[in-house]
């Protein structure tokens, strides 16, 4: 059992394939509990799940949010901005406040690659990492992880193309830190000036031209450009990015015919991705939020289901 | 007034001695150092097993005293100096005012000689508040006791400012210490730049922010006729550059830290703020380079870059969290342990890094045992092992990445102008 | 705690006559097959639910929806079966609303395990009424639950437990009674 030994779920580089594939497991039985008029199974009641994030995500907090109730767990969440972290809080005085309110399961995000792990020292609330800095995502990881295999059958050997901003993205990191487990051949494409060193020992394949990275690929994961990086000098200009990076109609072509296109979300259409491209048959970007959702019902019930010791 | 230090290996580098013996101590001198010696007044001080060496010089530490009493003060940093088996340590100037004057700088000396315990001198600014733009009153900062000036923990940026005090303190004679950093280059880093910092998700510092300001140095050094001391050299680019710069005989010189030669990027995987430190500890690269440096005599010496700081700067988010390792008092156990242990080094070339060669770089009258000098010794008991407690250090500063590590390799004590100030980890 | 075989209770021959004879206790007591639907709680509840469909398919010649029901998000008793026991799908391939559900499960105990069946079917739909077959009611109940349709009543000590085996998991079919020494 994944969590018999482990509290946290920090990122996907920790835990071995066994590991990731009974989570996306259990996640399938809970994909049917959303297709069900009645969302709900009895689960968890009685625990309470804390979202504490500390950078803006809709997304990602409101899907945990719904795991949780779906799971019949009480799901608060600390909003940042009208909380006392505004008034010069330590992190650590944080999470005892929430600690001592009876809080279970602490899903935490944070703009700081590593917080996490601090929180997760200082606590005895399990903590769920939901995104920290550049460093992990691992639940976006685990979300495409089980989109992909439930479209392809396997994960085993696939040819995953990670698209974008590599620098800033933890969701490439924790796509490659999981995908590389299951021997798929992750390839990575960007500029030069937004592709961290030494990536190759992650064990990803580093391009330069997006042409050369698609062709045979089984899958592409979209990255979201943050357009705030353009001010900081990283990339001269959004249209000379959409021309050289973008993915469009006429690049999808060179991948394989039943190729499944990826985007954690929120796009910029016409910027990284076509339009036409996000909304074909080959993307798969809205069941990924379903299946997110799954993924964090799985994760909830795996670590607080059943007995605590 | 006599000391005997009986049957030590006595280590003496600057004066090539390694050999079983005895130490005369009279009236704060070293009066002989012979195979066997005796003296029917003199207090003896069995050495037997123990090594012996001249007092070890730190001419890197932070002392916090003005401004950041709540990191360390003059009397907790010379404390901690003297139990981590430092006679003379020299302090530099950021602090709260920085020592950019004749004031401070006064201050500064004069509360380490009201403390007595060690050898304290003050280094000075090389600009004025540390801004980088005009040079300071270096004729006074000498007057006042120090040794050499430095903007450490920010670079000179601007090279026509590092220019016109490589000049100046030419004429004092007093080295300019540099902090090589291009902070453009740099900027919000965290860590070293590598594979390391991309699987961690932290912003990269690279090896280049320090070289290519090293190579500026070295260049406008070479132009001008001044005197450069790099501190905290950190990567094998720059130790490459220094190498070069020395075989053409540029006055370049160049101190590493015990941290930087026993702890790599890798360490960095539990986000551990007490290995946040700048430099940035680096690759495995790195580290080999710059004990080949010590071992070529590219190094000219080690130096703690004792930087102590409270609790909260320290246990917070890695990015929030102050850079700095409280050193003085692990710094002989991690020479011994990394360096000498390990056969990488041999022990005279590392005590030579701690005593003839700081004493060499600033010019001070200490790092030997030759009689009529000050009688400033270490003593250490190279095959003694302890596991580091940071609860237990004399500095304010708890901040170590040693903690609960064993190490071997510790002083047993410290003699200061022929006082014994500190035995066995505690003050005398 | 080891657990030391006592007595065999029934073979493959007692485990057939058992399903054939429930199957026709269900037909006689719902007078027909009209609206029936058979959903055995996983795991060997399963197949003997699958058993009991095809045997009332045989008997009324009717192909019988059959069902399988995975309790453990609905189980109160999670704490005593360690952390996070796997959790599988629920497969009902047909809507509940008017019909007759027949649960299945190989043995009645505490009737923990089908008051979460009770609870799981409910929030699959609105059935007109749910009926409980089990090959075994072994007594002991903590809650007030009573099985329609029983294989055979075997009274039991606390110290003993019943194994079922059915042949598409353990490929044998037999029920026997154990004891912890």
């Amino acid at each position: 059992m994944v969590f018999k030994h482990r509290k946290d779920l920090l990122g996907l580089a920790e835990l071995n394939r066994a590991e990731i594939e009974s989570i996306i497991n259990t996640a399938v039985p809970m994909k049917d509990i959303l297709t069900r008029d009645i969302k709900k199974v009895p689960a968890l009641r009685g625990k309470v799940v804390c979202t504490v994030f500390y950078e803006n995500s809709t997304r990602t907090r409101t899907s945990f949010e719904l795991a949780g109730k779906y799971l019949s767990a009480d799901t608060v969440n600390l909003a940042v901005s009208t909380s006392s972290v505004q008034k010069g809080e330590s992190l650590k005085d944080t999470i005892k406040t929430i600690e001592v309110m009876g809080t279970d399961v602490m899903v935490m995000r944070h703009s700081m690659s590593g917080a996490p792990h601090y929180v997760a020292r200082n606590t005895k609330m399990r903590v769920i990492n939901a995104g920290d800095g550049f460093h992990a995502h691992p639940t976006q990881g685990l979300l495409d992880m089980y989109s992909i295999r439930e479209k392809k059958g396997t994960l085993d050997g696939l040819k995953v193309v990670i698209l974008g901003d590599i620098q800033h993205s933890r969701v490439a990191r924790s796509n490659i830190a999981g995908l590389s487990k299951f021997g798929c051949e992750v390839r990575v494409v960007g500029p030069s000036t937004l592709m961290p060193a030494d990536i190759e020992n992650m064990g990803a394949k580093r391009f330069y031209n997006i042409e050369e990275a698609l062709d045979g690929a089984d899958v592409i994961n979209v990255l979201r450009l943050q357009l705030e990086r353009q001010k900081k000098g990283l990339f001269p200009s959004v249209p000379e990015y959409a021309e050289n990076f973008g993915l469009n109609r006429k690049r999808l072509s060179l991948a394989k015919k039943d190729v499944l296109v990826l985007h954690p979300g929120p796009m910029n259409r016409g910027v990284e991705v076509a339009s036409d491209v996000a909304d074909s048959a080959f993307s798969v970007i809205n069941e990924q939020v379903t299946n997110g959702v799954a993924i964090r019902m799985a994760l909830l019930y795996l670590m607080i289901g059943g007995a605590s010791e | 007034m006599s000391i005997l230090i009986k049957g030590g290996r006595i280590i003496d580098p600057a004066n090539n001695i390694d050999m079983i013996g005895d130490i005369l101590i009279t009236d704060g001198l070293i009066d002989k150092v012979a195979a066997s010696l005796t003296a029917k007044e003199a207090e003896v001080f069995d050495a037997q097993g123990l090594v012996v060496c001249p007092g070890f010089i730190d001419m890197h530490v932070h002392l916090r005293e003005p401004g950041f009493e709540y990191k360390e003060t003059i009397a907790t940093g010379m404390r901690a100096a003297a139990v981590g088996g430092f006679t003379t340590v020299c302090c530099m100037p950021n602090t709260d005012p920085v020592c950019d004057n004749r004031a401070v700088a006064t201050f500064v000396a004069e509360t380490a000689r009201r403390n007595k315990l060690i050898n304290v001198h003050p280094i000075g600014c090389i600009t004025k508040g540390q801004k980088g733009q005009e040079i300071t009153e270096m004729f006074a900062l000498a007057e006042a006791g120090c040794v050499a000036v430095s903007d450490d923990g920010l670079p000179v940026m601007n090279a026509e400012v590092m220019r016109r005090a490589l000049e100046y303190s030419s004429m004092i004679g007093m080295p300019v210490i540099a902090h090589s950093e291009d902070n453009r280059l740099a900027e919000e880093g965290q860590m070293h730049e590598g594979y390391y910092s991309t699987l961690y998700g932290l912003k990269g510092i690279p090896a280049v922010a320090e070289e290519a300001m090293v190579a500026r140095d070295i260049l406008l050094t070479e132009m001008t006729a001044g005197r450069l001391h790099i501190a905290h050299l950190s990567t094998g680019g720059s130790l490459h550059l220094v190498r070069e710069a020395k075989s053409r005989g540029i006055r370049v010189s160049c101190e590493i830290t015990p941290h930087h030669i026993s702890l790599t990027d890798q360490a960095l995987a539990d986000y551990d703020t007490n290995f946040k430190v700048n430099p940035p500890l680096r690759s495995q690269q790195d580290v080999k380079a710059l004990i080949q440096g010590l071992c070529d005599g590219t190094v000219d010496c080690m130096a703690t870059d004792h930087a102590p700081h409270e609790l909260e700067a320290k246990d917070c988010e890695f990015n929030l969290a102050s850079f700095g390792i409280s050193g003085l008092e692990t710094a002989i156990p991690v020479t011994i342990e990394y360096l000498v242990k390990t056969g990488l080094v041999n022990i005279s070339q590392v005590v030579k890094a701690w005593t003839a060669g700081p004493a060499r770089v600033l010019g001070l009258d200490r790092g030997t045992l030759t009689p009529g000098k000050a009688a400033d010794i270490t003593i250490i008991d190279i095959e003694a092992t302890k596991t580091v407690n940071s609860e237990l250090f004399e500095s304010k500063g708890k901040n170590t990445p040693y903690q609960d590590m064993t190490l071997q390799g510790w002083p047993v004590a410290t003699l200061v102008d022929g006082r014994i100030v500190a035995e066995k980890g505690r003050i005398v | 705690m080891a657990l030391v075989e006592k007595k065999k209770i029934m073979d493959e021959n007692g485990v057939r006559r058992a399903i054939t004879r429930i199957a026709h206790e269900i037909i006689e007591r719902n007078q027909g097959v009209n609206d029936l639907a058979i959903i055995g709680i996983r795991r060997r509840g399963g197949p003997l639910a699958e058993r009991l469909a095809v045997k009332i398919g045989e008997i009324e010649g009717v192909k019988i929806p059959v069902g399988i029901l995975d309790i453990t998000l609905y189980r109160d008793d999670l704490t005593a079966l360690g952390p996070n026991p796997l959790v599988h799908r629920t497969e009902v391939g047909f809507d509940l609303q008017n019909k007759t559900v027949v649960l299945v499960d190989d043995v009645l105990f505490t009737g923990r395990t089908v008051r979460a069946a009770l609870d799981a079917l409910a929030d699959l739909g609105r059935s007109r009424c749910i009926q409980l077959a089990v090959l075994v009611d072994r007594g002991h109940r903590e809650l007030p639950i009573k099985a329609d349709f029983v294989g055979k009543n075997v009274p039991t000590s606390k110290k003993e437990s019943i194994s079922v085996k059915v042949t598409e998991i353990d490929g044998i079919d037999e029920v026997v009674i154990e004891e912890k020494t």
